[in-house]
């Protein structure tokens, strides 16, 4: 059992951290590697990208954006509850080196996996300049933090309530525009957000990294679900990734293969939310 | 010692009473119920006896079938599974899933002329009997030598490791990279085939006798070997299965609805994606279904196709009838419960709607040319000879290879051309000092039985190196 020892709601609820004592875990995370969770007996097994990790108290940090049963079931988790299992780290780690400037662009939840591979840059001393994006003002996450990890944050907002108004894309052109000598980019968030920065990036021919999350079961390169193709050729985000080459991903296949399960993720959450309606009558 | 026909009546083999075919084939329930006591004495006096019984040649782990068989026609059901346990810690598994025609049953005399005994039936009666009685006592434990092993995968040959050095004093502990242990017999077999209750009564044995099992353990990630070395293990066995799917190079391979067996397998048996939605794991269920490949795990595949609503299963091979790899009653059971076959044939390509699903696939006519590197003939495509399939789902159990997590994150050991380890033959010996490994990671994927006895074997390597140091 995996002890929950802190929690946060972010974003009007819809975005949820989980602070998780796993020492063993903990201990060997590295920015960039992800943990499967599980809430109990009969959860699904849920691939999530840590945010954060602590080695002296012994925790994993997840951010995760509800949008399903599973995700539902993690909410009503308190602290002092437990995931039943949690199983990790997975993946390979970022491959973080001393650059000079970089760009790390992060959208939705997106920008919590984005916080480590940020502040790391930092840290090996490269010059950060961090982009951060969501639909609204009261869906963005991590604001503060992000500034503390980079040299300059800019906030963009869809609908411009906040920040500056438009997609993280635009702000990412202006950025490269003012700066060519920037030797990375990072962009983790909604598929078509990291297609698009890497459409860019590859015109000004910057190499760019992304961090997928496609449909896994075992997250240990046994079932093939997770299969991505990235330079024509087919790759396991769990083993191979989750990062890859942004400029050689098949977006396009991603977002499709995404949606594998739609209609049944619709129906569960439905049963689901009656359940939980019918016990809140109770 | 011969038959002696007209002394007595002859007994015919006693089969099992199993649920109907198109009952069966829309529930999850184990088809054969097992065979009642009266017909397991009845069918244990069929055994000859024989002094030098072919039988036990014919078993990788050599149980003393003709013992146990003794020992039920006298109605000792609880001394016949302590004789079972004797060379056999899965007796219940193997009793269901052991390719039995090609070994004991396979090898018997009675065999020769009749229906050979069904040293299987009986040995799955036996094991059951014991595991609703509970009357055997547990085998004798030697004395702690205060030796540390570390049993890397708790399938069959992870278990038959564990559970040999427990015996012989040992502090074991067994990591599995699952959240359940069992390996492939809880991930990979089906309910119907091998109810997963038993997987887990076997387990539990293992850990009323004192190994320590942890789950959610990926060693290659979360520790490494030497890191379990630094720990204070003296060995460790490497049991970890093949585990990477084989998938094809052909158009339309990344369709939704086209994926590995492990895959479908894993959501289906692992996550009990067949409860959906009290369970949470979704599962494609298919009414137009081709599994491709003839081994057991295609089976698997397209009878649980069938269980989970499809109106249609087809198992397209590229061989022939012949050729199939399955087991023998596999093979049976889902003729009659509806599987239909296409025997050479090869997919071309697969297409899709808009939506990125798979909708049908191009075959390939076959024919068998030349014998191959296997022995066995080669298919070669019929020219010109293509048509299509219809199919909203398609499952891939055309074999396994080496998965890489582990082998190519450990220093100093030495792996084949396709990434399997390399392991002494008789000891499992790798080149690694203090590892051993076994079961389809050295041997490609291969039978439950086959795995348990090198577990088996490198059990008994390790124990000779813990305690005289070779």
């Amino acid at each position: 059992m995996f002890k929950i020892v802190n929690r946060k709601e972010m974003a009007q609820g819809t975005v949820i951290l989980n602070e998780i004592e796993a020492p063993l875990i903990a201990n060997k995370a590295k920015p960039g590697q992800f943990v499967i969770l599980k809430a109990d007996e009969t959860g699904e097994r849920i691939p999530l990208t840590m945010a954060n990790t602590n080695p002296e108290k012994g925790t994993i940090t997840i951010i995760y954006m509800v949008v399903g049963k599973s995700t539902a079931r993690f909410k009503t988790l308190k602290v002092g509850d437990s995931y039943m299992d949690v199983i990790g780290p997975l993946g390979k780690a970022t491959d973080i080196e001393k650059v000079g400037k970089v760009v790390c662009v992060g959208g939705g939840t997106g920008v919590a996996v984005m916080h480590p591979i940020t502040r790391a840059n930092k840290l090996i001393g490269n010059d950060v300049t961090c982009i951060i994006g969501a639909k609204t003002k009261d869906l963005l996450i991590l604001e503060d933090e992000m500034r503390a990890a980079s040299h300059r944050l800019i906030v963009c907002t869809d609908d411009g309530s906040y920040g500056k108004p438009g997609f993280v894309t635009e702000a990412l052109k202006e950025v490269l525009e003012a700066n060519k000598d920037i030797k990375m980019c990072y962009a983790i968030g909604p598929v078509p957000m990291m297609k698009f920065v890497s459409k860019m990036t590859k015109e000004y021919n910057v190499p760019t990294i992304v961090s997928l999350n496609p449909i896994m079961v075992d997250g240990t390169g046994m079932c093939g679900g997770c299969r991505v193709t990235v330079g024509g050729e087919t790759k396991f985000a769990c083993v191979d990734g989750p990062e890859f080459d942004g400029h050689k991903v098949d977006y396009d296949e991603l977002f499709s293969r995404l949606a594998s399960y739609f209609e049944d993720e619709k129906k569960c959450m439905e049963e689901y939310c009656k359940l939980a309606e019918a016990a809140a009558k109770l | 010692m011969a038959e002696k026909p007209g002394k007595k009546e002859k007994i015919p083999r006693q089969s099992m009473p199993e649920q109907k075919p198109d009952v069966r084939a829309r529930n999850f329930e184990e088809v054969p119920f097992g065979l009642p006591s009266e017909a397991a004495i009845l069918e244990a006096q069929r055994c000859l006896q024989c002094k030098s019984p072919a039988c036990v040649e014919g078993c990788p782990v050599g149980v003393d079938i003709p013992g146990f068989i003794a020992l039920v026609r006298e109605g000792k059901f609880t001394d016949a599974i302590s004789k079972i346990w004797e060379m056999n810690a899965l007796p219940a598994v193997c009793g269901r899933v052991c390719p039995q025609e090609l070994q004991c049953e396979g090898k018997c005399i009675v065999g020769k002329k009749d229906q050979p005994v069904a040293i299987g039936n009986l040995e799955r009666f036996v094991a059951d009997y014991e595991r609703k009685n509970r009357l055997a006592p547990m085998p004798k434990k030697a004395a702690r030598t205060g030796k540390k092993v570390a049993v890397v995968g708790s399938g069959p040959s992870g278990l038959t490791v564990a559970g040999d050095l427990i015996l012989k004093g040992h502090e074991v502990s067994i990591f599995e990279a699952f959240h359940k242990p069992g390996g492939v017999l809880v991930y990979g077999i089906p309910e119907f085939r091998l109810p997963k209750e038993i997987v887990f009564s076997e387990v539990e044995g293992l850990e009323r006798q004192g190994v320590h099992l942890e789950c959610n353990q990926v060693v290659g990630r979360s520790v490494s070997l030497d890191e379990l070395f630094a720990q204070g293990f003296d060995a460790i066995y490497l049991g970890v299965g093949a585990g990477l799917p084989t998938l094809l190079d052909v158009p339309g391979k990344n369709l939704i609805g086209i994926m590995s067996a492990n895959e479908y397998l894993t959501r289906s048996n692992l996550m009990k994606a067949y409860r959906f939605p009290e369970y949470d794991t979704p599962i494609i269920r298919g009414k137009n279904v081709v599994t491709l490949g003839g081994g057991n795990v295609a089976m698997d595949s397209a009878r649980t196709a069938l269980r989970l609503g499809a109106d249609v299963s087809r198992i397209v091979y590229r061989r022939s009838r012949a050729e199939l790899p399955a087991r023998a009653a596999e093979v049976h059971h889902a003729e009659e419960e509806g599987v239909e076959f296409h025997f050479l044939a090869a997919p071309l390509e697969f297409k899709g709607n808009e939506k990125g699903r798979v909708i049908g696939m191009k075959v390939q006519q076959m024919e068998l040319g030349e014998p191959d590197a296997s022995g066995r003939r080669r298919p070669v495509p019929v020219e010109g000879n293509v048509y299509d399939l219809e199919c909203d789902l398609v499952i891939i159990a055309v074999g396994a290879g080496a998965n890489p997590l582990l082998t190519k994150s450990t220093e100093g050991l030495q792996l084949n051309k396709w990434g399997y380890i390399v392991a002494d033959p008789v000891t499992g010996k790798t080149s690694k000092k203090g590892v051993w490994a076994g079961g389809d990671i050295v041997t490609g994927a291969a039978t439950v039985i086959l795995a348990m006895g090198a577990g088996r074997q490198a059990a008994d390597s390790i124990h000779d190196y813990l305690m005289r140091g070779w």
